[in-house]
């Protein structure tokens, strides 16, 4: 299996996406993502006038990483479609990472009009990641309208609970036929190698890294987890087994 | 006249265009995107399109978000 990763046809050489929000100063997330070694980071679209941040995409010019925008904020297809169309306009990219969710509470997606946007933008062009429940059947629903990557939670944004349903993700991961990102919920460096072991093309995530208290420092640590746990899947994982099986040989000297 | 841009009422000059909005705005001139109405206006249509007092202006950037 190749060791890159190729999303829509473009290649990454890192797995890890980082994305920037949450950082306290640009400093900071400038060390962070280039502790992570990541290629791609999303922003999300705001007012001109609202206060901070807004250095962000003289940083990542400077830093050679391509600039991914999302949808956050958008709580209908209306408003995830008409974000995506200013993001293109300003960022010159028609790469979007759709994000449509249902309540400020859960921030879980909305999946009618998460199906709704990806239909809309897909025919407009657009080259959809679309940030997903971890349920299966969307899963594939969003490929078959032309996502070019499904990006299936671990648990709700910003929880850090890691992986609540790993099956969910082996399930998705069978069936995609496009790179499967696990992105939200990753709370420490086990939850992303976890998601690089049960078959995740790539890992996403940003306050894991932002909000700890040395970010460069946890940065280096996701990008060695998504490292591991792809090298880990690559590399076969012993069966489970109920009972013991002896590693040494035996005394009179067969092997166990 | 007055323009409503990003929420808040502007003065701006009779037969403002959006692009004389954005300087009275003081906005970067690049990374930013323009809606007015609730529609793109592409860029290389900024200097021609002719604003309204009923329209509704909406100007982003992008900033840090995950």
């Amino acid at each position: 299996m190749d060791d890159r990763l190729t999303i829509a046809g473009r290649e990454f050489g890192s797995r890890l996406i980082m994305g920037t929000g949450g950082a306290t100063g640009l400093l900071e997330l400038e060390r962070a993502l280039v502790a992570a070694g990541t290629e791609m980071t999303t922003v999300s679209m705001r007012r001109t006038d609202t206060s901070g941040g807004t250095g962000v995409l003289d940083l990542l010019r400077r830093l050679g990483i391509e600039v991914l925008p999302n949808t956050a904020g958008s709580r209908t297809a209306a408003e995830a479609v008409l974000t995506a169309r200013l993001a293109r306009e300003a960022l010159q990219t028609n790469w979007v990472k759709l994000e449509v969710v249902a309540d400020d509470d859960t921030l879980l997606p909305d999946p009618v009009e998460l199906l709704d946007a990806a239909e809309q933008l897909v025919a407009d062009g657009f080259v959809v990641l679309a940030y997903t429940n971890d349920d299966p059947v969307l899963a594939t629903r969003l490929e078959g309208l032309g996502c070019a990557a499904v990006m299936p939670l671990g648990s709700p944004i910003g929880t850090g609970l890691g992986i609540r349903n790993p099956h969910n993700i082996e399930l998705i991961v069978a069936r995609a036929g496009v790179p499967v990102i696990l992105d939200a919920g990753v709370g420490t460096a086990s939850d992303a190698a976890l998601a690089m072991e049960l078959g995740c093309d790539a890992v996403l995530l940003a306050t894991a890294v932002t909000r700890a208290n040395e970010p460069a420092r946890m940065a280096r640590a996701m990008r060695s987890a998504v490292q591991a746990g792809w090298d880990a899947r690559l590399a076969g994982r012993i069966p489970r087994r109920f009972w013991a099986q002896a590693s040494s040989p035996d005394r009179d000297g067969a092997n166990g | 006249m007055k323009v409503r841009i990003n929420g808040m009422e502007r003065e701006l000059p009779e037969g403002a265009t959006v692009a004389e909005a954005l300087l009275a705005c003081g906005a970067p001139e690049s990374g930013v995107a323009v809606a007015v109405d609730g529609a793109v206006v592409p860029k290389a249509r900024w200097a021609e399109v002719v604003l309204r007092p009923t329209n509704t202006v909406e100007l982003l950037t992008a900033v840090q978000g995950g």
